[in-house]
């Protein structure tokens, strides 16, 4: 099987997730609750930056064709994102924020996991460096929903509305198209769909224990891999591509 | 937590290396010693700085007062040889 060019796109999915996520984050620099919370999530925002940065590079020499990390996170539009949808949401309060990166943390770990065996050395490597990392997001948002779930009758009930507001958001992180089905079977990538008992068994206990409802899967979204965003990812690149669409080549 | 009002404090200590000591660097505030000691890594380790991290509330710390200096320290002034700078320490002995 000639894999590079699915690589490519692979791997500049899994890189958009990254970057969009990290900058969802980054948003919370010097707005989180306390001094403490803001570094600590400036922290993690800049693990994901990291990460991204590592993706894209590896993406633009499986692409082969000039682009380097730059101009694949500067460069493209809205459409040509791979994100999944779940990344780009607005931050929301920070029960909105600590919903979304529970739900995501927990979903890195097995997926890493099974990345870190992947045929591909490069993003096997990645993955080790990245699992440790996530290992520790994992504890600090399970934390935060411990806390606020079993917190004040106030945090308990936005951290329920978020939990309501993004599950419909998760099944996408289970779900591979036909070209990521291929370098499952290729040894590439790990197997999505296969990943959801590991999940859930990081989510739900933790819902339980936090007092909060698991929220019905009555409805779910997707299309973020194939480039049809929600309305938010747009203004989130404006921001974020804003030097470089202004002053082309700029750099400091 | 509640709005307005501090979290505890906790002092922060954190050692480079292996054998050197946890040295004081800092303090911050945190709702129980768990999250002090995960602010203690984000705050205060975040280019490498320590192998090991101890948080205290600062409130279990017992301190010595300004008053007290005189009966406290002021007798170890004149008995000299108590203090071991007579010796040459070989340059393979750091940290003394």
């Amino acid at each position: 099987m000639h894999a590079e060019p699915e690589l490519f796109h692979y791997t500049l999915g899994l890189a958009d997730d990254a970057l969009v996520l990290g900058q969802r984050l980054c948003e919370w620099c010097s707005n989180a609750p306390f001094l403490e919370e803001d570094l600590a999530l400036a922290n993690v925002a800049l693990d994901f930056m990291g990460r991204a940065r590592m993706l894209y590079s590896h993406a633009a020499t499986l692409e082969g064709a000039g682009r380097d990390e730059d101009a694949l996170a500067y460069l493209r539009d809205c459409r040509e994102y791979r994100n999944l949808l779940i990344m780009e949401l607005p931050r929301g309060d920070f029960a909105f924020s600590t919903a979304r990166q529970f739900l995501v943390d927990a979903f890195n770990l097995p997926f890493l996991e099974d990345l870190c065996r992947s045929r591909d050395p490069e993003l096997a490597g990645i993955a080790g460096k990245a699992l440790k990392e996530s290992r520790y997001h994992y504890r600090r948002s399970r934390d935060w929903v411990l806390r606020l779930g079993d917190g004040t009758a106030e945090s308990h009930r936005r951290l329920q509305r978020a939990f309501d507001e993004i599950w419909g958001y998760t099944h996408e992180l289970f779900r591979a198209g036909e070209a990521e089905q291929r370098l499952v079977a290729a040894g590439f990538a790990p197997d999505r769909p296969a990943l959801r008992a590991r999940w859930e068994a990081l989510v739900v206990p933790v819902l339980a224990e936090a007092t909060l409802r698991r929220p019905e899967d009555a409805w779910s979204v997707d299309g973020g891999r194939e480039g049809t965003h929600t309305e938010h990812l747009g203004h989130l690149l404006s921001e974020l591509q804003f030097m470089q669409r202004a002053y082309p080549g700029l750099q400091w | 937590m509640v709005p307005g009002q501090h979290m505890p404090l906790f002092e922060v200590f954190i050692r480079s290396r292996r054998g050197l000591d946890h040295k004081h660097v800092g303090s911050l505030h945190a709702e129980t010693h768990q999250q002090a000691l995960e602010y203690a890594r984000d705050c205060y380790t975040r280019r490498s700085e320590g192998v090991s991290i101890w948080v205290v509330r600062s409130g279990d710390i017992v301190a010595s007062q300004e008053e007290d200096a005189g009966e406290f320290f002021d007798p170890m002034d004149d008995k000299p040889y108590r203090h071991a700078t007579h010796y040459r320490l070989p340059p393979e002995v750091d940290n003394m």
